[in-house]
């Protein structure tokens, strides 16, 4: 899936699930972390009687971005 | 199995044992069980210690190839036993020392679990991000500026200043009509979805395209109002052409499961 052109339909997207292989990483990172990853720094984890896990995300959103610029990302 | 091993949760469920378990690949390759308590089951995992302990995670988290494997088979999971009823999904690198942990954590917690169960029973997530239709370029770039004074024909400095003086606000116009236009679609969108959550907006290099986001949002709708919700972005669409509007989904319901954290700022 890749972001809506300039040009086009006004609205896009699918009406079914897509495969989990072509759902965009961005998206499901929003989701599955559940907190702003893609704007703020630190996540924080939950590893249940482990440790709590503090990730920054600052290199994260260095790989996305390149990743995004190679146009292999769906 | 001789290596040590931590448990990874996917989601909760009411369920004792989904049927698509059987052959399902969880993250990092290994098979999907579930860890029954209290009533309710953990979707579980084995998955290497040297890879999920709490050092590991914060290592291989920062791995942009790692994480990505790593969300997609929690996605693929989760998606598999939502497709067979209502789930509560974990937030991702939820991990437990052994089954007993994970089986203290449901029962520690059945209650609001449960309730996020019931709260999301029969009900799917869809997502809508908003854009500006046109890219949101630095004002030097915004159109053609006028031609500064001092050369033939070009006016005063008065009239090039009052002219520059129109031409921002009109961009500062723009920006506040998608912003008013984004909150409207909000606005129109939560009231057919049971709850409404906002995510905060991508930036144009996440997203992978130039537009600025200006609506990352997630709503829950119960099974059956897609059709009403997706009628409704169309039109919205038609209301304000200054915005792109794309839908995902269907989700499994990750923007509705969280339980009440204590301690949470």
């Amino acid at each position: 899936m890749t972001g809506p052109a300039t040009t086009g339909p006004a609205v896009t997207g699918p009406r079914r699930a897509l495969p989990a292989e072509r759902v965009a990483l961005v998206d499901l990172l929003d989701r599955v972390l559940a907190r702003g990853v893609v704007v703020t720094g630190d996540v924080t984890l939950s590893i249940a009687d482990v440790d709590l896990v503090t990730v920054n995300l600052r290199a994260l959103i260095t790989s996305v971005s390149a990743l995004a610029e190679t146009g292999d990302h769906p | 199995m001789t290596e040590p091993s931590v448990v990874w949760t996917y989601a909760v469920t009411e369920r004792d044992r989904p049927a698509c378990l059987d052959g399902l690949e969880g993250v990092a390759g290994g098979p999907v069980r579930a860890v029954t308590a209290a009533g309710l089951t953990a979707i579980a995992g084995d998955v290497p210690a040297a890879d999920f302990d709490a050092a590991a995670l914060r290592r291989n988290l920062e791995d942009l190839g790692w994480l990505e494997t790593t969300a997609r088979a929690h996605h693929r999971v989760i998606e598999a036993v939502a497709g067979e009823g209502p789930v509560v999904p974990m937030r991702l690198a939820t991990v437990y020392r052994d089954d007993a942990g994970a089986a203290a954590a449901l029962a520690e917690h059945a209650g609001d679990l449960r309730a996020a169960i019931a709260r999301t029973r029969a009900r799917k997530e869809w997502g809508i991000k908003a854009y500006a239709a046109r890219p949101a370029p630095p004002d030097r770039d915004a159109g053609p500026a006028p031609r500064p004074p001092g050369r033939a024909a070009a006016g005063s400095g008065a009239a090039y200043l009052a002219r520059r003086r129109q031409q921002l606000s009109a961009q500062e116009r723009a920006r506040h009509d998608v912003v008013t236009s984004a909150e409207l679609i909000h606005a129109r969108l939560a009231g057919l979805a049971e709850q409404s959550r906002l995510h905060p907006p991508q930036p144009p290099q996440l997203a992978g395209q130039r537009l600025q986001m200006i609506l990352n949002a997630a709503y829950l709708l119960a099974d059956g109002q897609d059709g009403d919700f997706a009628a409704a972005v169309t039109e919205l669409a038609g209301q304000h052409p200054a915005v792109r509007i794309e839908i995902t989904g269907p989700w499994p319901p990750y923007s509705f499961a969280a339980l009440p954290e204590a301690g949470q700022p």
